[in-house]
């Protein structure tokens, strides 16, 4: 509780080993409280948590060993270069990967001998991201981790993520990118007021692949729009009343956007 | 709440290799040659806290007159005890709550304690930074005091005893008020000001720029309660004749009250920076 309030309150989820999981919501909704208590950077007055085995308010040193925490706003090591800040950090690990093959993995190897102070803002991200993952660890949490990238830079990023998961890395994200979320996670929770209010695959979250589609075409009196539960019958039936091709024809299902503002109560 | 990450992986199990974790004292001296690197990058640090106390005492030592009632003692060489004991705190102190309150804002705390750091890592790599720039600063104005106004380095092993405690007790006692220091300010910003006012009203009150015997008695009373007098009468004790002992408040160098000031404020110090001491502000 941090006054009268409880940040978070009612979160249930297990996420398996391996997995990519996206934390979902509006801001302030609990996102990064809850990721905190995770990390154990913040204290929780109630509940069970397990993080690799362990709870995170007692868990000690060997503990941390296997967490990668990608930082979101740090502007630390401003004088030193990547490669000295990377090796430096990698030290504190007992099985660290190979500092200039992380500097590799993030993209750069090319900026390796620049000050950190002197990168631009994506590329600052990165070193977070290198530090993140230098000590090798089971489990990564990124905290909304693309924010102010430009779309290059966020889909370098995504492939970094794919690849750390394909090697069996477990990842926590939190984003708003809705796009981010369906790109990267095996399953996704969406969080509002402090509780997860839907969790599962996002091809599948809150019935999305269930839900009603709309078929729309333009016919010779203009534009139609029908919302239907069995669009195979609907484009059979439309196809038999055209001499060909039904002009402007679209089947869309809700998008993994209209189901999060519906669930998180943006929409009627 | 309940939260489970990740699960008991179900048959994958593949506990890691009990490898070692690095050592603790290992990393200190790591995070030592990476604060130094730091700071010696940061120019304007750098030459603010090299070149201004020297130039200072330049000016301000040639401008001194005479002390009154010291024969044979200078107001330069006078000065230039003093400022060694404020060029202690300066580096400790002042320089090291800055250092760390900025640290706080940065990400940097955040991210060792995010790490498998151990506390020692990171305060021995502090310690270190702090013992090269005192050292180097009390050189700088040792220099500048024999060079320029006939200061005597100590001719005994008595004196060079009495320094070398004196920097100790001192330069330990300031580190452990500036870690505790550093938790004062709100944000980075207020930094400077918060930790530099008290510091530059604690060196007027101690006698630094002019001699401890001109300062108000009430004020010399409330000066006498933090270690920057004590530390300024250790060096006094160092650097001047022995005559010169005689324009002290007590007469006489008190050399068991300093340590025992100095020992005292090591003790607080110590209780207080773990009290205060929080790798983030809003934990």
């Amino acid at each position: 509780m941090y006054g009268d309030v409880a940040a978070v309150d009612g979160i249930d989820l297990d996420i398996a080993r391996g997995e990519v999981f996206a934390l979902l919501g509006p801001n302030g909704a609990g996102k990064t409280t809850t990721v905190e208590i995770l990390e154990g950077h913040r204290r929780r007055d109630g509940g069970e948590v397990s993080v690799l085995g362990e709870d995170p308010g007692q868990a000690g040193r060997s503990w941390r060993a296997r967490l990668g925490i990608v930082l979101q706003s740090a502007t630390d090591a401003a004088e030193l270069t990547v490669r000295e800040t990377v090796h430096h950090y990698a030290r504190y690990y007992p099985r660290p990967r190979d500092p200039d093959e992380v500097i590799e993995l993030v993209g750069l190897t090319g900026k390796a001998d620049a000050r950190v102070r002197t990168l631009s803002g994506g590329q600052r991200r990165r070193v977070d991201v290198a530090l993140g993952v230098v000590g090798r660890p089971d489990l990564v949490f990124l905290d909304e981790p693309t924010t102010g990238f430009d779309p290059e830079a966020r889909r370098q990023f995504w492939k970094l993520i794919s690849q750390l998961a394909n090697e069996g890395t477990t990842i926590l994200l939190t984003t708003h990118y809705l796009d981010e979320a369906e790109a990267l996670a095996r399953r996704v929770g969406v969080i509002a007021g402090g509780r997860i209010v839907a969790a599962g695959e996002p091809a599948t979250l809150a019935g999305r692949a269930q839900a009603e589609a709309t078929v729309s075409w333009c016919g010779p009196d203009g534009e139609h729009s029908v919302r239907t539960a069995t669009p195979t019958r609907v484009v059979a039936e439309l196809a038999g009343s055209f001499d060909g091709e039904i002009p402007e024809l679209t089947v869309t299902r809700p998008t993994l956007e209209d189901i999060y503002l519906g669930l998180i109560g943006e929409l009627p | 709440m309940t939260t489970t990450l990740p699960v008991q992986p179900a048959k994958t199990a593949t506990p890691a290799p009990a490898a070692r974790m690095p050592s603790a004292f290992r990393l200190a001296l790591a995070r030592g040659r990476l604060e130094l690197k730091s700071f010696f990058r940061t120019k304007g640090q750098f030459i603010v806290i090299f070149s201004l106390p020297a130039i200072m005492l330049i000016l301000l030592g040639s401008m001194a007159g005479r002390t009154p009632g010291v024969p044979g003692v200078t107001g330069a060489q006078l000065m230039t005890a003093g400022m060694i004991g404020a060029g202690i705190m300066s580096t400790s102190f002042q320089n090291l709550g800055i250092n760390i309150a900025l640290e706080r804002d940065d990400g940097t705390l955040k991210r060792l304690y995010g790490m498998p750091t151990p506390r020692i890592a990171y305060f021995g790599g502090k310690i270190i930074q702090v013992l090269v720039c005192m050292v180097a600063e009390v050189a700088i104005l040792v220099t500048v005091g024999v060079l320029l106004f006939d200061v005597q380095l100590p001719g005994t092993l008595d004196r060079w005893v009495t320094f070398a405690w004196v920097l100790a007790l001192g330069g330990v006692a300031c580190t452990l008020l500036g870690i505790v220091a550093s938790s004062l300010p709100k944000s980075s910003r207020g930094a400077n000001a918060i930790i530099t006012l008290p510091f530059l009203v604690l060196q007027f009150c101690s006698g630094v720029y002019f001699p401890f015997s001109n300062v108000p008695v009430l004020i010399q009373h409330v000066a006498a309660l933090f270690p920057l007098k004590w530390i300024t009468q250790g060096m006094r004790s160092v650097f001047l004749p022995e005559q010169a002992a005689a324009a002290e408040p007590a007469g006489a160098w008190e050399h068991p009250m300093i340590a025992l000031v100095l020992a005292a404020w090591c003790v607080g110090g110590v209780l207080l920076a773990m009290k205060t001491f929080r790798w983030s502000r809003d934990a």
